[in-house]
């Protein structure tokens, strides 16, 4: 989902590349309280394994069409919301300077959709449903599933409005049309990303449960008397 | 306990490794949804280039780096693709975890005794060393719930 330059106009490129600049600076001072020397290497880790699995395009309804992981949900699980979307604003960048792959002066645009928006969409979903979803191999899958698919289609959603604030085609009105384009395709493509999120972050739990940010800063709501995924770690 | 997450990092990078090395080779190069969304109006080839209509996506301009050697994910000088695809992957990944690591590396909270930090860890310690006493040790806690996960498990302080 990385914009190429020229997508969106260069005033509100810049007015993003502030914003994106001002968020991260934002995670760093929160994350700071979390990069502890257990974290920070997993956290290189998560930025490494996010960047390998976008390069893997999986194809979706149409055979025309692919998308990738955008890894904000999976970031959120394993490293908590504010280092996790450093990890995700580290692969655009790395992917930017280094693989042209999404413009340099798109920079911001895509860290805003992709590591801001998407991690900060699927961190409140996770909070919410592993409060209240049991603490089982399942309740965990449930919530990566739901909190992927969310985050995919609210980044999606994040470009529209940019397009919408200096898009360089005129759309003549038909905004809600690329809206529902985009919609209904990162819909599909969240779906991969759930499954993809499911399948590593319910893997990680069983391995190393200890590793796993969600399940040691969120206690359910509920005192639970089995903590079978948890495998004794809160 | 660092040293116990040693081979969990290994086995993580192994992973991502072979991933983006030999699994990249056989991901769709169709555009994603965002460019085929930006696509709408226009007609495309079998290579997925346009033939004609008008689309957002013409507006699409070079990327100010397109000459870098890892342009593409390929690797410029190397011939086979399936090579040249890997072996980008390969180097990204390695760079990806040096560059995040190491920044976050160096952002790390580096005061181990501030047992007044909030971070999650330091309540994932303190709930795991409540039963074994004070030591205020924020290393041993973690490394103790990973050794003794199983038996952690059924304490009463699971709760908390």
């Amino acid at each position: 989902m990385h914009i190429s330059n020229g997508i969106i106009d260069g005033p509100v490129a810049a007015i993003f590349a502030a914003f994106a600049l001002a968020a991260l600076a934002f995670c760093v001072l929160r994350g700071r309280a979390d990069l502890d020397d257990r974290l920070a290497p997993m956290a290189g880790l998560v930025a490494a394994f996010i960047f390998a699995v976008q390069m893997l395009n999986f194809p979706i309804f149409t055979a025309g069409v692919s998308g990738h992981l955008l890894g904000g949900a999976l970031a959120a699980l394993l490293v908590g919301p504010w280092v996790g979307a450093l990890c995700v604003a580290v692969v655009l960048v790395v992917q930017a300077l280094v693989f042209g792959d999404g413009g340099v002066a798109m920079l911001g645009l895509n860290i805003t959709n992709m590591a801001i928006l998407g991690t900060a969409a699927a961190y409140l979903l996770i909070a919410l449903l592993l409060r209240v979803l049991p603490r089982t191999p399942a309740g965990l899958a449930v919530t990566a599933f739901v909190s992927s698919l969310v985050s995919v289609v609210v980044a999606s959603q994040g470009f529209v409005f940019q397009y919408w604030l200096g898009g360089t085609t005129d759309l003549g009105g038909n905004l809600g049309g690329l809206a529902g384009t985009m919609a209904f395709a990162h819909l599909l493509i969240g779906i991969g990303e759930g499954l993809i999120t499911a399948t590593t972050v319910v893997t990680v739990a069983k391995v190393r449960p200890d590793l796993v940010y969600a399940l040691r800063a969120l206690k359910p709501a509920a005192p639970v008397p089995a903590v079978p995924v948890a495998g004794g770690v809160r | 306990m660092s040293r116990r997450s040693w081979p969990f990092l290994l086995g993580g990078l192994l992973v991502a490794l072979v991933l983006a090395g030999v699994v990249s080779n056989y991901a769709s190069s169709h555009p994603d949804g965002l460019d085929s969304s930006l696509l709408k109006g226009c007609t495309v080839n079998a290579d997925d280039e346009i033939t004609g209509g008008s689309c957002p996506a013409q507006q699409a301009r070079d990327h100010e780096l397109a000459d870098s050697p890892l342009a593409d994910y390929g690797v410029r000088g190397v011939g086979n693709d399936f090579l040249s695809t890997g072996l980008s992957g390969v180097l990204g990944v390695l760079l990806t975890f040096a560059v995040g690591g190491g920044l976050f590396w160096l952002a790390r909270r580096r005061n181990p005794a501030g047992a007044t930090s909030t971070g999650p860890g330091a309540t994932a310690s303190t709930g795991a060393t409540a039963s074994t006493g004070p030591t205020g040790v924020d290393e041993a806690g973690p490394a103790r719930a990973a050794t003794t996960g199983g038996t952690t498990a059924s304490r009463p302080t699971g709760d908390r």
